[in-house]
């Protein structure tokens, strides 16, 4: 990005104008920081874009889809047309549940906790992945053998069934230990990351210099290192988010994780099936695509992130 | 701490106390590296003062252990594998190997500052040069975020940077070698240091902008009246840098002195050797002389000098005896030709130069 700044900035000096000799012909520049140029990468990836966009039309629908259409679990109607409900052409656009309840208005909602679950869950693994593989590669020798070996112990038990267990034990339907529950187990892949990233950076002359200068350990690894390791680790955070709002489907449609009440993707999927063998296909269909859609949106968007995060990726 | 009486000038007591211009004062310094196939002794027994407001070169082959003297005196080795077997470094009275971890902070980039060979990885590419500078100047000053901003403007100014309001916002990625280059002794020199240690700074820079770097080193030490500790392989910029020399070849320093008397009459034949591979003017259709063969393996040291398996003038006591500057009579230089070793005489054929050579 060098040679484009350059060829910007030479256009005033062949401007006749410009006829001091001293004149400074940079000042003309505008200098870009490292999220001007990655946003700039990341607006030439098309998928990228797209899926941005639809993660950031769920996030709102998260925010105001339950305002707008409230769900309203009694009002149930007395006119179905049989134990099917209404099919989206006789109740559009989704649709409605084996009570006649509209399954739009059941996306809607559900889009709030499992956003909300993704999120909150991806914010948790990244804060304690972060902070585990960067002490972990910043200090090396024996605390990262202690911590890594707290890693492989975490990426060993199987994820699926340690989740269930756990949120039948400490969930109890609840929000807050469920999301809990998935932060913790979702960050030793991240820690692995970020500590393999701090590794290499701690080798960084930058590093030395900046210990040359008077700077702390501490004040080195996250002020210093972890922006230069920040690009990984926001693509993968995006992965996390994906991987928690599967991961609460899945334990919701066992029945292992929120009340049957409340009001999420997964739950839906989960209830949803008493009444697909009546006929009833948009009642699970509906909110599986949402589930779908949020997640390989995410994907695109990590994918984007990836390219327009590299620094090696200069065009 | 055995005796160590040596130095580029003899400030030094016989008690060891430390003269009060001295500003730094290295004594028998020894760092070695644990590695996994054995022991390097990467500084083995180094010694040097440096004066206040003074520069001292120190020179030699890649590898002789002038970078890892420097990072033993800032403490900025990794330990392990590093370990800094013994040896005093005095800085300002003070032991800088007896401090804490907490004060040896206070004095990296406050009291002793350092500019690396490398300007381009050496400044961290997502922060503004203005961020670097104001950082090193709220670490130490205690300055506001407001003032150190100032004041990195300041410092940009006085390296001879222009549009410095402009450059303090920009990135490192945005600027030439030689202006990040400037960059890093602004930023050295932000915290007013008493001493500054440059490990190779031109190095990395062509030639043109070499001589500019240095003019400004020069410059900068005047007004500030830092010390200098000038590492280089460069005679070149020694003679015209440095008050004092310090010529070092596999961990040891082989000889000390004033720059004119090291470069004009080298005693130890690997001065020599430097001093006579530099490619000349008057030499046009000769052969260049070179100090032939390599650095010794570090795992597998000469019995005697080390400098022995290249010397031209080896005699007997040279493949026996290690010749030490600290029982060295004259006490500027390291080698047989000038103190007797035990048992042998200086041979008379001692001193015949080769031929060609101006002394």
């Amino acid at each position: 990005m060098t040679d484009q700044t350059t060829v910007g900035g030479l256009a005033p000096a062949g401007d006749p104008g410009a006829a001091q000799p001293t004149a400074d012909f940079e000042v003309a520049l505008e200098s870009l920081n490292q999220w001007q140029l990655a946003w700039r990468r990341y607006k030439r990836h098309r998928l990228a874009l797209i899926g941005g966009g639809i993660f950031l039309f769920m996030i709102v629908l998260a925010i105001i889809g339950p305002i707008i259409w409230p769900f309203d679990r009694l009002a149930v109607r007395s006119d179905l047309p049989g134990p099917q409900g209404f099919s989206p052409l006789q109740d559009p656009p989704f649709g409605s549940d084996g009570a006649g309840r509209s399954v739009w208005r059941l996306v809607a909602n559900g889009a709030r906790l499992s956003m909300l679950i993704g999120l909150t869950t991806m914010l948790i693994s990244v804060t304690i992945g972060t902070v585990v593989g960067a002490i972990a590669g910043y200090f090396g020798g024996r605390i990262d053998n202690i911590l890594m070996r707290l890693v492989d112990l975490f990426l060993s038990i199987p994820l699926l069934f340690v989740v269930l267990v756990a949120a039948r034990f400490f969930g109890g339907g609840e929000l807050v230990p469920l999301i809990a529950i998935f932060g913790i187990l979702l960050w030793p892949g991240l820690a692995r990351l970020v500590r393999a990233l701090f590794l290499s950076l701690r080798e960084q002359e930058f590093v030395q210099a900046a210990r040359a200068v008077g700077v702390g350990d501490f004040r080195i690894a996250f002020r210093h290192i972890l922006p230069n390791a920040l690009g990984p680790i926001i693509v993968t955070a995006t992965l996390l988010v994906a991987n928690a709002i599967i991961l609460e489907a899945f334990v919701s449609y066992l029945n292992f994780g929120l009340k049957a009440q409340d009001v999420s993707w997964g739950n839906a999927l989960s209830n949803a099936q008493s009444r697909m063998s009546v006929g009833n296909w948009w009642w699970p269909f509906f909110p599986g695509f949402f589930i779908a859609l949020t997640v390989i949106s995410i994907n695109f968007m990590g994918d984007g992130l990836r390219d327009a995060l590299d620094p090696r990726s200069r065009e | 701490m055995t005796f160590s009486t040596t130095a580029p000038t003899a400030e030094r007591g016989p008690a060891g106390a430390t003269a009060p211009d001295v500003l730094l004062d290295v004594r028998d310094l020894r760092t070695y590296f644990h590695v996994m196939d054995g022991t390097v002794r990467a500084v083995d027994g180094v010694s040097f003062s440096i004066r206040r407001g003074q520069t001292l070169g120190v020179v030699g082959e890649s590898g002789c252990g002038k970078s890892v003297t420097a990072l033993s005196i800032m403490r900025l080795l990794d330990i392990p594998p590093a370990e800094i077997v013994s040896g005093e470094i005095l800085f300002d009275g003070r032991d800088l190997l007896h401090l804490s971890d907490e004060e040896m902070r206070h004095v990296r980039g406050n009291d002793v500052a350092m500019i690396f060979q490398e300007p381009m990885t050496s400044l961290n590419p997502v922060f503004t040069v203005g961020d670097q500078i104001a950082e090193a100047v709220v670490l130490h000053q205690h300055l506001s975020r407001k003032d150190a901003w100032d004041k990195a403007i300041e410092s940009i100014k006085a390296v001879g940077i222009n549009n410095p309001e402009r450059r303090v916002k920009q990135y490192p990625h945005e600027l030439s070698g030689g202006m990040r280059q400037r960059v890093m002794i602004a930023m050295a020199l932000s915290c007013d240091p008493k001493l500054l240690i440059a490990d190779e700074p031109t190095t990395a820079l062509d030639v043109t902008i070499q001589a500019q770097i240095l003019e400004l080193i020069r410059k900068v030490q005047d007004e500030t009246g830092a010390a200098l500790m000038l590492i280089t392989h460069d005679l070149g910029v020694v003679a015209e840098t440095v008050h004092d020399v310090v010529v070092m070849y596999a961990g040891r320093v082989v000889e000390t002195g004033s720059v004119d008397g090291v470069l004009l009459a080298p005693k130890h034949p690997y001065t020599e050797g430097l001093l006579t591979s530099i490619p000349s003017k008057g030499m046009r259709g000769q052969r260049l002389n070179v100090i032939k063969g390599t650095v010794p393996n570090p795992f597998n040291m000469p019995e005697g000098c080390n400098f022995e398996p290249r010397c031209p003038y080896a005699f007997a006591p040279c493949t026996v005896h290690d010749p030490r500057i600290e029982d060295a009579n004259p006490p500027d230089v390291a080698c047989w030709l000038y103190t007797p070793a035990p048992g042998s005489p200086i041979p008379p054929r001692a001193r015949t130069r080769p031929a060609g050579r101006p002394s």
